[in-house]
């Protein structure tokens, strides 16, 4: 019997991993969420290159100044651009009627992006805009097709441009695949720094989208811990009741 | 001492408690030869519990307006002291209690549960299903992502797929013509009144387990083999030995429970699925909407089934079908004997293909359409339906052994 159930869950495994897949190819983000420096330069870019536009609207900024190991005064002084109360949570000024008038679509909330599209989308995302006169600001991104938005790190990163392969699909005809990007005008970073960039910012986002989880992390071992020698209780207990049942 | 024995005294004359106290714990007299599939009955009633205190505490804080419900979750993940604990529970809670009740319904089938005199028991088992079915389903409204709106869009349409009075039997259920507040608001309701109502079928359902007396691997009556005092032979009395029995069972419960909520909350995006973390737009169609794990078998059932003449009412037919065929379940099975123990190779291979199918079509549910899934998902439908209804033609045929006088180890 207990042969039959573990063939049932054998059986079952691979499906598991079938589940994910499909999509463009997303660059490995790396963060770190314990080097608090990085989840504070993740701030400083978040404040400087994307809270005019989108807001991250459940975060409280002095939940972050503890949570990140800053001072409410330093927040206050280098961090706060919309907002005076410390209390507040990261709000823009943009109607987001106003907004679509001009992008199209409100550029959305951010604090919880991370657990909709991922770490690695996110990375991936923020690195891979690239020019194309099509589209209205001059930018298309491979990872998020006819976003929207335009490239606000460009000073940061430079321009580049997509490459792509010709291949043949599965009726023999000639698609174009994206291959690889090349610069064309320098940024004011190195292709390096401006990922550490990247990664700072995805860093901190992943931090927003749930402010709880180192905590979370530390704490599980303790219950866990806690489950495990009241298991052996009961292990015990049990075994002592039992002794005389045949 | 003697205070207390006064003070239970004074309560007995008023109230049974130290007969009901006898008859249900001290003295409810169990098969001795329960195994590791007799935890999940146990297991279920502390996911109930714990559903229904964690889910009391979110609504208090919790807003049942289209506004305000998706902000009012993340306030209770961030702001609301310990909220984001509560609300882990409540969600792995949610998957834990499928889990939990997957697991109970096999072990029905294995040992034949569900046989004589255990009908009724069965039949109860069973509405509970639906209301846990439900309860889940307005639930997962609630937190109004995505995926909790589009889902509930896609399972309210299957109402309106009846023909005739389909279309205002969809309105009727919305109270809209979308999804909408006036939606979450009755669901909300209704999420919150159903869980007290399972509650009440769970006691009815223990009421009928100890009328009857539990069932066990062998499959055979203990109470056929009585000592001079009438007790069963077999029987220990439920409480000591049962309780720190389940009490194992709950810490091994718990770590593993534990584990999810510290370390896997989404479980991937099985158990909070990725799409449901931004909020609903009724103007913006997921590419690919999926319900919760729990329910994709069914899905995939409704999926399977082709349209005919333009209506979808085929594949909701055989989806309440697939549920409903359960409520026949004691009648189908024609075995001289109850445990899988005891019945030949024929049940136990239409068994293990039963819950391969299972799971076959719970993934299959998940997953868009193919030219591939959907012939696997009409076959893994087709054999759903052949296990239940080709049950007295092989359950018959089967070559059975045996079944001992007294329990076995």
């Amino acid at each position: 019997m207990r042969k039959l159930i573990f063939a049932i869950f054998l059986a079952a495994a691979p499906m598991l991993g079938l589940a994910s897949g499909e999509g463009p190819h997303l660059e490995e983000a790396n963060i770190d969420l314990g080097d608090q420096a990085s989840l504070q330069r993740g701030a400083k870019y978040f404040v400087n290159y994307c809270l005019s536009c989108h807001s991250a609207k459940y975060q409280r900024y002095n939940r972050m100044a503890k949570d990140l190991g800053l001072t409410d005064e330093e927040v206050i002084n280098n961090l706060m651009f919309t907002s005076d109360k410390i209390g507040d949570t990261m709000n823009i000024a943009m109607p987001a009627d106003k907004a679509t008038g001009w992008f199209g679509n409100p550029p959305p909330d951010l604090s919880v992006i991370v657990r909709a599209r991922g770490v690695n989308y996110i990375y991936s995302y923020l690195r891979s805009f690239y020019l194309d006169e099509k589209r209205p600001f001059g930018v298309n991104n491979t990872i998020f097709p006819d976003v929207a938005m335009p490239n606000p790190l460009w000073q940061l990163q430079g321009s580049q441009k997509a490459v792509y392969e010709v291949e043949k699909d599965s009726a023999g005809n000639d698609v174009q695949v994206f291959d690889h990007f090349e610069p064309v005008t320098a940024g004011t970073l190195s292709p390096e720094e401006f990922d550490q960039v990247a990664r700072d910012l995805t860093a901190f986002l992943t931090y927003v989208a749930e402010p709880i989880q180192m905590e979370r992390k530390r704490l599980g071992v303790w219950v866990l811990l806690f489950i495990a020698v009241f298991f052996v209780l009961a292990y015990l207990l049990n075994k002592e009741y039992w002794k005389n049942i045949h | 001492m003697n205070m207390m024995k006064n003070f239970v005294g004074w309560i007995d004359d008023r109230f049974p408690l130290t007969k009901v106290w006898n008859e249900h714990l001290a003295q409810y007299y169990a098969p001795k030869n329960f195994n590791f599939w007799y935890f999940f009955g146990s297991l279920a009633l502390l996911v109930l519990v714990n559903q229904i205190l964690t889910g009391v505490w979110l609504a208090m804080s919790y807003k049942p307006d289209a506004e305000l419900a998706f902000g009012s979750v993340e306030y209770i993940m961030r702001d609301v002291d310990w909220g984001w604990l509560i609300r882990y529970m409540h969600s792995t809670g949610a998957s834990a209690f499928f889990i939990v009740i997957y697991l109970h319904m096999f072990r029905g089938l294995m040992y034949g549960s569900y046989r004589k005199p255990r009908e009724l028991l069965w039949i109860i088992g069973v509405i509970i299903y639906l209301a846990m079915m439900a309860t889940a389903f307005f639930g997962y409204l609630l937190p109004w992502g995505q995926m909790s709106y589009w889902g509930a869009q896609v399972i309210v349409n299957l109402f309106s797929a009846v023909p005739v009075i389909g279309p205002d039997l969809g309105v009727w259920v919305r109270g809209d013509y979308v999804i909408s507040d006036v939606t979450l608001n009755r669901f909300y309701a209704l999420h919150f009144l159903l869980p007290f109502i399972l509650a009440a079928l769970v006691f009815v359902h223990i009421v009928a387990l100890h009328k009857v007396g539990s069932n066990n691997p062998d499959g055979i009556e203990i109470k056929k083999n009585k000592d001079a005092n009438g007790i069963p032979k077999d029987g220990i009395p439920f409480h000591p030995y049962y309780t720190v029995h389940d009490t194992l069972a709950v810490a091994g419960f718990l770590f593993l429970f534990a584990a999810a909520i510290f370390y896997a909350p989404e479980m991937g995006g099985y158990f909070l699925e990725h799409p449901n973390f931004e909020p609903a737009n009724p103007l913006k169609t997921p590419l690919h909407i999926a319900p919760v794990w729990y329910f994709t078998p069914f899905y995939a059932i409704l999926r399977a089934v082709p349209s005919m003449m333009g209506s979808a009412f085929p594949g909701v037919v055989a989806m309440f079908a697939s549920i409903l065929i359960m409520f026949f379940l004691p009648w189908l099975d024609r075995s001289p004997v109850k445990s899988i123990r005891y019945k030949g190779m024929l049940f136990k291979v239409m068994l293990f293909l039963f819950a391969f199918d299972f799971i076959l079509l719970g993934f299959l549910g998940t997953q868009p359409t193919t030219d591939l899934y959907k012939l696997m998902a009409q076959i893994g439908t087709f054999y759903y339906f052949a296990f239940f209804l080709l049950m007295p033609i092989y359950t018959k045929l089967d070559k059975t052994k045996p079944v001992p006088e007294r329990v076995t180890k």
